[in-house]
């Protein structure tokens, strides 16, 4: 089967194995996901912009409705937009291209995944058909879970597809990296964004198991009467919660180590530089993330009444997050030091992600502090952190990312009027919606509330919070119409449109034919791929 | 050499921090002060550390703004000993902070969970979806967001209170944003808080933990009135029923 085929085939898309197409299938079905769930953001800060009831029926049933749309947004955003974009379509698409091989090792398990993806997105979506949709966040806590009347069973069987595709991308694409790289490639040659994958994957490999098993037990106990979570019964309400965040941290590294390998290769090409550090970053950083992300986990129960001497220990520990977390800051930080940087939309974006790094990251210290947490916990300051660490800047990083390979995907420029134009909207619009967030936090707005009567000098702030997100609205647009325009009517790109040393520009057509290579790559032992000097 | 230089530098670095963590906590024993106190600590930390590298980053991006579209990046070739330095000495600086931090957040932590011998107790129960508070002559107390009806949490001013709290149904929790404080609430299990309320006045607690349809209406004042007053309040309470 070709992938050059003239013209549009769809049959050849179905049955494709190859990991090109597959990541533009992860991009398509992750952008779906993402423009779904932003729909929902909307419409969760519009109904918080005024006091009362503003898109809800009452104040006695408004529930129902917001908090479905607070279960969908987080879900979607989170298992169907940032991990499958991220280690689903730019592992997919580039990262066999970055270590020569011509296609990933299991192509066949690729598909499969690719479509186990789909499957769990289309789960997902029956929220807005089935009768009684899910309403459990994405975090899904018994005993709430088990007891409402809304289908936990939707929640429970979207994270098993998409945990089950994941893991399966994560055995095929360690194997591709350790056996396929091309001839020659030593460990130190590789590019940060393949590193920030396999450590990525190495946490999914470790984590998600446990994530499936805790929401399994949660459909036992919802449907086959088991009593792992029922106190009255001799379960632990606890357990749950554990077994949650001991992958739900982890987690986020799986969406934080990709984005910034992302934002490596950007800011590296487009300063033409070598990576600061690149040894203390892999080893120190990334490596490091991957040995302290399973000790950390209270840091998400610290006022769930757990012991003293385990909220102090994941004190330390996630305090200790910022030994690595902080090398891979200066490590990037430190990539534009005498570089030559050139401002395309892929460097705004990048440039943008460091100042928002730095936000989600510093609030993240604060709440690492067991007695910080005892008043920001649960309150929209949480809310805020993550959204600037994860919502945001891993957002930033994917579109990064489009921006970046659009050329390899497509063989055409994006616009680059639409895509400046969005990229301004988009970060004035994340800040506006989220600093207001930050403030009332502090002054104690909780989360999950669309109903804060009790506090109604939140308000203005909320207001100020749906300005921001119509802005980021009208940013997001503009920047799907660029891609799309582009895709279909942008200029023809060059070969190597920003001059880059990394093998997916150097030795790849765009867009690569079948087999990636049209020689075989052979690696000399000075080469590396950020060499411009 | 390296490794015991190394190993010497930590308990450098940690006493200090301990030592002058001890001493900063004896002064003042209101959990609010305290929070208050140490979130400015923090904000000047994190204030510091977001100054040096934004200011950093904003310099670098404009300085090596490239001049021509040929012109290549010249960052620094590290040496095996540079690499480590920038390794070691950044961690060193990291962990020193994470420390130091620790050590404030342990102390002050110490405060929240030893509940003064003089505390006043009250049996809080989360229902979905209201609050219910039980003084100790047996007098109970509730909310109606629907009605605004109900006396809420009632605490006298100057004693400090320890609440009891457990649920009937699913996880809740108690979030009292005006004293600093807030703990979850489960079934089959009792976990506490406590806080000192020093004037008279009307706060709001809210449920912090998703529970359900009616979670944002699971709120109920709280009450700090004189002690005379409030002993008053609990007799007639106690007549009534
Ligand atoms: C760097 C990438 C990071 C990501 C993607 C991230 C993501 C998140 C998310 C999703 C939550 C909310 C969980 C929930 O309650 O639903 C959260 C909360 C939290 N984050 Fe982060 N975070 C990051 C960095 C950090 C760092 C560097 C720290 C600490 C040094 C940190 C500490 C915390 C803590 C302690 C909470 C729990 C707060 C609470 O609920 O009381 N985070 N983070
Ligand atoms: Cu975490
Ligand atoms: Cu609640």
């Amino acid at each position: 089967m070709s992938t050059e085929s003239h013209g549009f085939n769809l049959r050849e898309w179905i049955f494709t194995t190859d990991h090109k197409r597959i990541g533009v299938l992860y991009l398509i079905g992750s952008i779906a996901a993402f423009s779904v769930a932003g729909i929902q953001a909307l419409m969760i800060r519009i109904e918080q912009s005024s006091l009362g009831p503003t898109l809800v029926h009452d104040v006695a049933t408004g529930g129902n409705q917001y908090n479905v749309w607070l279960y969908f947004h987080g879900a979607a955003m989170i298992l169907g937009f940032l991990i499958p974009g991220l280690t689903g379509f730019a592992a997919n698409y580039f990262l066999p291209l970055m270590i020569g091989a011509k296609d990933v090792a299991f192509p066949r398990v690729n598909a499969f995944s690719v479509w186990l993806f789909y499957a769990g997105i289309v789960m997902a979506l029956l929220t807005f058909v089935v009768g009684d949709p899910p309403d459990v966040m994405w975090t899904g806590y018994p005993p709430y879970s088990v007891l409402t009347s809304g289908n936990t069973a939707f929640y429970v069987f979207t994270v098993h597809l998409l945990g089950f595709a994941s893991i399966l991308g994560a055995v095929n694409f360690l194997v591709t990296v350790i056996y396929m790289r091309a001839p020659g490639m030593g460990w130190n040659q590789l590019n940060m964004f393949v590193w920030s994958t396999v450590t990525a994957f190495v946490i999914q490999l470790v984590f998600v198991p446990v994530l499936a098993s805790a929401v399994t037990m949660l459909l036992f106990d919802k449907y086959l009467g088991t009593h792992f979570f029922d106190p009255a019964n001799g379960g632990d309400v606890l357990l749950y919660q554990n077994l949650f965040w001991f992958y739900s941290h982890p987690a986020v590294y799986v969406i934080l180590l990709p984005a910034l390998g992302i934002l490596y290769e950007v800011v590296a090409t487009s300063a033409k530089n070598m990576i600061f550090n690149y040894k203390a970053a892999v080893y120190g950083g990334m490596w490091g993330i991957v040995l302290i992300s399973g000790e950390v986990w209270i840091h998400h129960l610290y006022i769930a009444g757990m012991p003293n001497w385990i909220r102090i220990g994941m004190m330390v520990s996630t305090l200790l997050i910022s030994v690595p977390v902080g090398l891979l800051t200066i490590s990037l930080f430190g990539t534009l030091f005498r570089g030559a940087i050139t401002y395309t939309i892929q460097m705004k974006y990048a440039a943008a992600c460091l100042f928002l790094f730095l936000i989600g990251g510093l609030t993240g210290i604060p709440l690492a502090m067991t007695v910080m947490t005892t008043h920001l916990s649960e309150t929209s300051f949480v809310h805020a952190h993550f959204h600037y660490i994860m919502g945001i800047f891993s957002t930033f990083a994917v579109f990064a990312a489009v921006y970046y390979w659009f050329p390899k995907m497509t063989g055409k420029l994006a616009g680059e009027k639409l895509g400046n134009l969005g990229f301004w909207f988009n970060f004035i619009g994340v800040n506006v919606t989220f600093m207001p967030l930050f403030i009332i936090g502090v002054q104690g707005m909780p989360r999950r509330y669309w109903n804060y009567e009790m506090f109604p000098q939140f308000e203005p702030f909320h207001k100020v919070a749906l300005l921001g997100a119509i802005l980021v609205a009208i940013g997001m647009g503009m920047t799907i119409l660029n891609w799309v325009i582009s895709a279909i009517s942008g200029e023809k790109s060059p070969a190597n449109p920003w001059k880059s040393a990394s093998l997916e520009w150097t030795d790849c057509a765009n867009p690569p034919g079948p087999g990636n290579f049209t020689k075989d790559v052979v690696i000399k032992p000075e080469w590396t791929p950020y060499n411009y000097v | 050499m390296k490794g015991r230089l190394v190993a010497l530098s930590i308990p450098g670095i940690v006493t200090p921090g301990v030592l002058w963590a001890a001493e900063s906590a004896k002064k003042v024993v209101d959990p609010v002060e305290n929070w208050n106190h140490l979130w400015n600590e923090v904000l000047i930390d994190l204030f510091i550390m977001g100054t040096v590298f934004s200011v950093l980053a904003i310099h670098w991006l404009i300085k090596y703004k490239a001049t021509s579209p040929d012109q290549v990046g010249r960052g620094p070739k590290l040496t095996r000993a540079q690499s480590w330095a920038w390794a070691m000495v950044p961690a060193f600086i990291f962990m020193a902070d994470d420390f130091f931090l620790a050590a404030k957040g342990w102390t002050v932590w110490n405060i929240y969970r030893n509940v003064p011998d003089n505390a006043y107790e009250i049996k809080v129960t989360g229902n979905m979806w209201y609050w219910q508070f039980e003084y100790p002559n047996g007098v109970t107390t509730t909310y109606s967001y629907d009605t605004k009806e109900g006396d809420g949490l009632m605490v006298p001013v100057g004693t400090p209170v320890v609440l009891r709290m457990t649920s009937n149904d699913v996880i809740h929790s108690f979030g009292l944003p005006a004293y600093r404080v807030k703990e979850d609430v489960m079934p089959g299990r009792v976990t506490y808080i406590w806080f000192n309320p020093l004037e008279e006045k009307q706060t709001w607690v809210t449920c912090v933990e998703f529970c359900g349809v009616l979670h944002s209406q699971m709120y109920a004042p709280v009450k700090a009135v004189p002690r005379a007053k409030f002993d008053e309040w609990l007799q007639k309470k106690k007549s009534t029923t």
